[in-house]
């Protein structure tokens, strides 16, 4: 493989100059994470007024609305790899697509649960088969789908496409729930902030909102960069480059 | 500031069970997940020294030679 000889477009595709770059970022990631986590809860509950309507109920947005994005984003993200290592082969591309799959599930958990614990004081129901949380739950089982497919097949390139094909066709879902709160009349609120006009919540809680996303975000970028190493090493595990990784890093 | 008392603040205005239920299910989930993933690797380097140590063996052998 020539392309493994300079950095380039291909630099990174190659499992040896991946690994240790993705374990230098982890603890970045996880860092920077933990202090926004903790700015966003600063401003949720100190800085963010009470909201008129909802009451103090409404300060689960500042969770809530981040992990349902980090949901969605996650699957786009996890589609993205995964096309990717299907169709240049890049292995690591897929193992980005596995590495990812986990977490974007437990986000897609946490928005179906912070909303739950939402709607009971808000409207009166812990569930309701609307259009946006159904489509969110048919998230979860895509994702669920994706690591049962992977778990099921041996060999792992062969897993790799097949879970691609699934994560692809499942895309179809993303602009569903994205758009449910405007095509169908659902119970769920509509969104509070949009691309194309101005938010409409205070300025505070907006910031609180935006804090806890980018947190949400760069938990996730180290987790998934946190399970593509042992990933690597799971599938490498025979290979002399791993045994020189462990040595090297001191990993025991 | 938003809060009389903590007391006041723990109540959020009758809505305590949502919202820190809420908070503690995130806060539980990463830990959770933290937890996982340092399993995951340690699982996955055990295998890899595991096997370096059969095969530094047999490699000694061939040196031996």
């Amino acid at each position: 493989m020539s392309v493994r000889a300079r950095p380039g477009l291909f630099w990174f595709s190659s499992p040896q100059t991946f690994f240790p770059l993705a374990g230098r970022l982890t603890p970045w990631f996880f860092a920077i994470g933990a202090v926004l986590a903790l700015l966003g809860v600063y401003v949720g509950f100190f800085v963010a007024p009470t909201d008129a309507t909802q009451g103090e109920a409404y300060r689960i947005i500042f969770i809530h609305v981040p992990a349902a994005w980090m949901s969605m984003f996650l699957y786009l993200v996890m589609a993205f790899w995964a096309a990717l290592g299907l169709i240049l082969n890049t292995r690591v591309s897929s193992m980005m697509a596995s590495a990812i799959a986990p977490t974007g599930a437990l986000m897609t958990v946490l928005a179906l649960i912070t909303g739950s614990l939402w709607g009971r004081p808000t409207w009166g129901t812990y569930w309701v088969w609307d259009a946006r949380l159904t489509s969110e739950l048919v998230l979860l089982f895509l994702y669920l789908g994706f690591l049962a497919l992977q778990a099921a097949i041996d060999d792992p390139r062969r897993a790799d496409k097949a879970g691609a094909v699934l994560a692809l066709v499942g895309v179809v879902n993303i602009p569903i729930i994205y758009f449910s709160v405007q095509w169908w009349n659902t119970l769920h609120q509509g969104s509070s902030v949009s691309l194309t006009r101005s938010p409409s919540m205070a300025a505070t809680m907006l910031l609180g909102m935006l804090l806890m996303a980018l947190a949400f975000w760069s938990y996730s970028i180290g987790a998934a960069l946190h399970r593509v190493r042992s990933i690597l090493l799971e599938r490498e595990k025979r290979s002399e480059w791993a045994r020189e990784l462990c040595a090297a890093e001191g990993l025991k | 500031m938003n809060w009389k008392s903590a007391a006041d603040f723990w109540a959020m205005g009758g809505y305590g069970f949502y919202v820190w239920g809420s908070y503690a299910t995130v806060l539980a989930a990463v830990v959770i997940e933290i937890v996982l993933l340092r399993v995951r690797r340690r699982r996955a380097i055990s295998e890899i020294i595991g096997d370096n140590l059969k095969t530094g063996k047999s490699t000694q052998i061939v040196g031996n030679r």
